[in-house]
């Protein structure tokens, strides 16, 4: 054991030193390398926080949200429906829900206007950290907005939502029904959509089932059906993942190529030479094996230790980027600190294993020249 | 002692430009003793080298190694016969009986002397302080240990040549190999050469050269000059003897 | 005698694995205020009644993707390139599994 082990030591060192001669290619190699494994660590790091909030946080999403449709395109649903739906067994409460967007033409944002549940008085309204910062008001303060009468409607401002709630809120805007009314002409008698509480979570697909049966131009929405919307733009497969992915497996390739490629002539001449002086296949292989793992284990842990201080610590400059589109609002939030052994292991099989082996095809078939060919160039 | 028996190579077997380098050599290398194999070139000297020094496997005949280490032998037998062993095995006894010189010393560029000298010792599972400290007291023998850190492609030639027996000579071997190994250096340092190995001859090592060069062959100290020709053995006779 | 490079790569090695492990124990124990934390946000979603992330607030299928129209395949539909390159992130509503 102890010989085994000071074997491998010893071949480590020659690995280590014959990288070391190389130092500008390796360099290189290492470079590009830990910034492959930094940009899938920051992708799969950051979809999965998202991933995880929207899990989280929209598990206190409404169970079952009925929009009506007109020609095909969402219209607003009487709430005379409402009546309707509550006399189907199974459903605990029916409540219409008004929120529209807001389209402030001064700063080219778009809010989400909504009445909660627990509306502000009228003349008052509780906003989204976005806006407050976009908009530089506090609470207390006067914010004009234009109705759809072109009448300027001045409201003030209440409170200001958490900076922690920025992912659901930053660009909410929340009102009493007289002033979403009044700031819309909203007609009476209609609201957006209905939210629906089912008595028994288990019935919730049948109910969405007769309440289409009921009212054949309406849609229900499921609240897993909402979270299987972000489960799926945050999986694997999904939009983001793939999109950045993609990129980073095309570098991948291309370097683990180059090194398929073969091994240069000066490294064909030194495993002569060991094979010579009596090193075995297997040892020309250990020394291999050292060295791609010693390069690919240095990038994977740069690269990750690296991606985890993006997203975690910075949060995600290079992918917030690219998550903002052209959106004047954008939330400003901090993913909680969290990784776990099953990304590390997928990043680990996706990046390290697969450059291990690319080297090593070339070396295995270097290795297994013969020894006497050293004897004769 | 090593003995050869009706040893054949063929190059190209059974393809159209199959060539015998070896073609039926018998031949007995003496124990503890400087054995040369001289003959013109292309005549099969170092291939007759690597056979002997387990490099490669003939096409046919045997080759029996006596007198090694006893770990390989099975306990009654005396001589190994190595044409039959497998691969793993071979290496083994090459690493352990064997060390080689080459002709352009192949020495690992890019690498001290010192750790040149000490590679065919690391994959023996040795301690590498073991192992250095080895190499160092060969250095110094060979009045190289100056140089120890520096990169080996910043040596004379003189001082690689001295580095590289060094480092045939690390894992202690019996037998000492060498193919041309003055074909690149002046005379005083092919003299210089010769006298090395005769204190090696001294501690009881056999070694075995193939050259055509005189200062090799009709050095005092050689024992034997084997005449290799068209792959076979010519007359031999023995060396100048003191 | 100086430190062997395989040591030093050993421990510096050892020494990242070792960071990497520490992070990943330290996001699965329990964590009272990151439990506090979803108490709060899960409340105000509840009482706002809201059913999306607030990422992208530049078109309305990329604000709330849950509420859009998945069988609406021009100018609404999420794949819609007039929002890239969120828009592209941004596939429709999924059934429930
Ligand atoms: N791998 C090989 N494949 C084919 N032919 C070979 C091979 N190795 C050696 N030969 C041939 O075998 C013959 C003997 O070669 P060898 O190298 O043993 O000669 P040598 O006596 O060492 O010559 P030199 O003095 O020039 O080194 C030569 O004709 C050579 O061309
Ligand atoms: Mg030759």
């Amino acid at each position: 054991m102890t010989g085994w082990c000071e074997r491998q030591r010893n071949i480590l060192d020659v690995a280590l030193a014959s990288l070391r001669r190389r130092r500008g290619k390796n360099l290189s190699l290492l470079v590009v390398y830990s910034l492959t494994v930094f940009l899938g660590a920051s992708v799969m790091f950051y979809s999965a926080g998202l991933k995880r909030e929207a899990r989280l946080l929209l598990s206190a999403a409404p169970e079952l949200v009925v929009q009506r449709l007109s020609a095909g395109r969402h219209d607003l649903i009487p709430v005379a429906y409402a009546e309707g739906i509550r006399t189907i067994r199974g459903v605990g409460t029916v409540a219409p829900r008004l929120w529209g967007y807001y389209y402030d033409a001064v700063y080219g944002a778009n809010y989400t206007v909504q009445v909660p549940t627990l509306p502000p008085p009228a003349g008052e309204i509780v906003i989204g950290p976005g806006i407050a910062r976009l908009r530089k008001v506090a609470a207390g303060d006067l914010l004009p907005f234009l109705s759809y009468r072109r009448e300027d409607l001045l409201l003030q401002v209440r409170e200001i939502l958490p900076a922690e709630s920025e992912l659901v809120s930053t660009d909410l805007l929340l009102l009493a029904e007289a002033d979403f009314r009044a700031l819309f002409s909203f007609p009476s008698g209609v609201a957006t959509d209905l939210t629906v509480t089912v008595r028994n979570p288990q019935e919730v697909a049948t109910v969405a089932r007769k309440i289409v049966e009921r009212f054949p131009d309406t849609r229900p929405i499921l609240r897993e059906e909402m979270q299987a919307t972000y489960a799926a733009v945050f999986d694997w497969r999904g939009g983001l993942l793939l999109v950045l992915f993609g990129v980073v497996l095309l570098a991948f390739i291309i370097f683990a190529w180059d090194k398929a490629a073969g091994l240069s002539a000066e490294e064909r001449r030194e495993i002569g030479i060991l094979k010579g002086i009596g090193w075995e296949t297997g040892d020309i292989l250990t020394l291999k094996f050292w060295e791609g793992t010693s390069i690919s284990l240095t990038a994977f842990l740069l690269g990750t230790l690296l991606a985890y201080v993006h997203v975690f610590l910075l949060q995600a400059p290079l992918l917030a980027a690219t998550l903002k589109g052209w959106a004047v609002l954008y939330p400003d939030f901090r993913l909680v600190s969290r990784i776990d052994a099953f990304q590390l292991t997928v990043l680990f099989v996706l990046t390290v294993i697969p450059y291990t082996v690319a080297t090593l095809v070339p070396s295995w078939r270097a290795a297994t020249i013969d020894p006497d060919s050293v004897m004769r160039d | 002692m090593i003995r050869l028996v009706e040893v054949r190579k063929i190059f190209n077997a059974g393809r159209p430009n199959a060539h015998a380098a070896l073609d039926g050599v018998t031949l007995t290398i003496r124990r503890s003793a400087v054995t040369v194999l001289k003959g013109p070139s292309g005549s099969g000297k170092t291939t007759l080298l690597s056979l002997i020094g387990c490099m490669a496997r003939p096409t046919s005949g045997r080759i029996h190694l006596h007198g090694l280490d006893t770990d390989w032998l099975a306990p009654g037998e005396e001589s190994l016969e190595i044409t039959s062993l497998p691969e793993r095995f071979l290496t083994g006894i090459r690493r352990r009986a064997f060390g080689f010189v080459f002709q352009q010393f192949h020495l690992v560029r890019g690498l001290s002397a010192l750790d040149n000298v000490m590679l065919p010792a690391l994959p023996t599972g040795a301690s590498r302080a073991a192992i250095a400290a080895r190499g160092m007291a060969l250095l110094e023998r060979f009045r190289v240990a100056g140089r120890a850190g520096n990169l080996v492609e910043h040596l004379s030639g003189g001082e690689a040549q001295r580095v590289a027996i060094a480092r045939a000579l690390i894992n202690d071997p019996a037998v000492i190999i060498a193919d041309e190994p003055t074909a690149h250096l002046d005379s005083r340092l092919s003299a210089e050469f010769m006298e090395i190995i005769a204190t090696l001859r001294s501690e009881g090592r056999t070694v075995v050269i193939a050259s055509h060069d005189p200062l090799v062959y009709a050095a005092p100290g050689v024992d034997a000059v084997v005449v290799v020709r068209d792959g076979r053995i010519g007359e031999s006779g023995s060396g100048r003897t003191p | 005698m100086p430190l062997r490079r395989a040591d030093i790569f050993g421990v510096l090695t050892a020494s990242g694995l070792l960071l990497l492990l520490a992070l990943v124990l330290r996001g699965s124990g329990p964590d009272p205020a990151e439990a506090d934390r979803l108490t709060r946000l899960q409340r105000l979603v509840t009482e706002a009644q809201l059913t999306d992330l607030a990422l992208l607030t530049e078109a309305r299928y990329t604000r709330h993707p849950t509420q859009a129209d998945h069988f609406a395949p021009f100018q609404d539909h999420p794949l819609a390139l007039d929002h890239f390159p969120s828009g592209m992130f941004w596939s429709p509503r999924r059934p429930a599994p």
